[in-house]
């Protein structure tokens, strides 16, 4: 088994419509047992058993950290996405077992910062509200501004409004309200740490910003679940375990290895935590690097690849695996 | 020049660099004795940080020729100052008012960039975002790892603890909290067999 990816059996014991797009699901141990304490900003790997396919989706915890009796996530509708978020408002119903990784924190508070300032876009709420509630449980200071679409669509917005009216501004984008970026960067104390979780473009414009304004990169924390994109099948062969096999359309390359039974190492699913690295040995096309983990240099030397969002557009690729 | 190349030793010791300009509204710059001469040459490379600069150094000497060059170069503040601890009121008050975004460059002896580095650090500035430039004495800021006394300035190894008098064998073994290197008794097993002190890198 893959470091960090030990499993728990859950069971499904509710599931809330929050608006047309997101549903917040809980899960409890199916042996009534207490699950592990996490810390604010982690991710559990959702599997989900998708007719003969098995799909493995990370989502973040947004529970109380503390809160062992049961863990909740948030999922956000993805109608042109690879069917996980689909899956899981249509397929899933309370009472359900399902498989899902112990705690992985990719996003972690750091707890140095004399204050956290948070900065969400739409379904990027989910990891601050663990977060927030870890920070109000031990007096850490902490302002969210959180972009949405609407107030029909603003997750949460409410709920984090009500409880801490002071701490959270949200902004609506059809009312053309817009985080006053450069302004709220600039005035704030020494000692404090930016976290942003968000669509790509919100994550890029945040940490530009931060970076032009002479933010250190330390106090700069993102995350960005990339979901694996479809493209054209192509072939991989495991040069260790000598194997050959075929990489589908809506499949990706993680997916594929795991389908031929060959344990990878795997912690995120999104191209972000780098335990998936793998070395590449020959490659037939051009490798489509899609993950945020390898340098650009090592992207362009063709010797590694991210296999859970990236693939290849060619032939066949041969791997050290 | 008054660089001096430090050999590679533990992980634990500092590493010094060379001053480079970084994007801010806001640079704090602290020096002395020879830190000036860093300071200057980072006014070379962009002369646009200074009118946002704010240098606080600690010139030892008042007749130091490096007082009016630093003039010369256009900050907004100079503060000359005696020594380090008549500058730590302002150093401290400064990284109070300070905004995310202050850029901090340390140039001069380890003992004024520990001891400022940790101000800056405890103020929250990650210690990594922040630039040192060694120059001038090699002389070190030691903690006495038996009556936690710190002395000052020590140039020779081994050295005599100026609190509890013990000798002590001079280490690489450094600390950000206390911004003081660790020095540990030479002689505790055969008391009195001290070897001869010997001038740091000498």
């Amino acid at each position: 088994m893959s470091a960090g990816t030990t499993k728990i059996a859950v069971t499904v014991t509710d599931i809330v419509p929050l608006n047309d797009l997101v549903t917040r699901f809980r899960f409890e141990r199916t042996d009534g047992g207490l699950l592990p304490t996490f810390s604010g900003g982690a991710h559990t790997v959702v599997e989900m058993k998708d007719g003969g396919k098995t799909r493995l989706n990370p989502y973040s915890l947004m529970s109380d950290p503390s809160d062992q009796t049961a863990y909740t996530i948030s999922v956000r509708r993805d109608d042109a996405g690879r069917g996980g978020s689909l899956f899981m408002h249509r397929n899933v119903t309370v009472g359900d077992e399902m498989v899902i990784s112990y705690p992985v924190n990719l996003f972690a508070l750091d707890l140095r910062a004399h204050k956290h300032l948070m900065i969400a876009g739409g379904i990027g709420i989910t990891p601050f509200m663990a977060q927030i509630k870890q920070l109000v449980a031990t007096d850490g200071r902490f302002e969210l501004h959180y972009a949405c679409r609407n107030q029909a669509l603003g997750t949460y917005a409410d709920d984090l409004t009500a409880a801490h009216t002071t701490k959270v501004h949200v902004y609506f984008d059809d009312d053309k309200q817009a985080i006053d970026l450069e302004n709220l960067l600039d005035g704030q104390p020494l000692g404090t740490h930016l976290y942003v979780c968000g669509p790509k473009g919100m994550i890029n414009w945040v940490r530009k910003t931060a970076e032009d304004l002479g933010w250190p990169d330390e106090a700069v924390h993102y995350e960005e679940f990339l979901a694996p994109q479809s493209g054209k099948p192509f072939k991989v062969r495991l040069a260790k375990s000598n194997l050959e096999f075929e990489v589908g359309e809506h499949q990706s390359l993680l997916e594929a290895i795991e389908a031929a039974g060959v344990d990878a190492p795997y912690l995120c699913r999104g191209g972000a935590c780098g335990q998936c690295e793998t070395d590449v040995i020959e490659a037939d096309g051009e490798i489509l690097h899609r993950d945020h983990w390898l340098e650009d240099d090592e992207k362009r030397s063709g010797r590694k690849i991210m296999p859970c969002v990236s693939r290849l557009e060619g032939r066949i690729i041969v791997l050290d695996r | 020049m008054s660089t001096f190349e430090f050999p590679p030793s533990i992980i634990s010791r500092p590493v010094y660099g060379t001053l480079a300009p970084r994007r801010g509204k806001h640079h704090l710059m602290i020096a002395d004795a020879e830190g000036a001469e860093a300071l200057l040459e980072l006014a070379g490379k962009d002369a646009a940080l200074m009118p946002r600069a704010h240098i606080i150094y600690v010139s030892g000497d008042v007749e130091n020729p490096f007082v009016e060059k630093l003039r010369n170069i256009a900050p907004l503040h100079l503060y000359v100052g005696p020594s380090y601890n008549a500058a730590v009121p302002r150093l401290r008050r400064m990284l109070q008012d300070a905004h995310m975004g202050l850029q901090v460059y340390l140039a001069g002896t380890e003992g004024l960039m520990g001891q400022a580095m940790l101000e800056a650090t405890s103020a929250g500035i990650p210690h990594t975002a922040i630039q040192t430039e060694h120059r001038g004495s090699v002389a070190r800021r030691m903690q006495c790892v038996h009556c936690k006394g710190i002395t000052e300035n020590v140039i020779t190894d081994p050295f005599t603890c100026s609190h509890c008098g013990l000798h002590l064998f001079v280490r690489d073994h450094y600390s950000r909290r206390i911004a003081a290197y660790q020095g540990v008794c030479v002689d505790a097993e055969d008391p009195g067999n001290v070897p001869p002190a010997v001038r740091l890198y000498s």
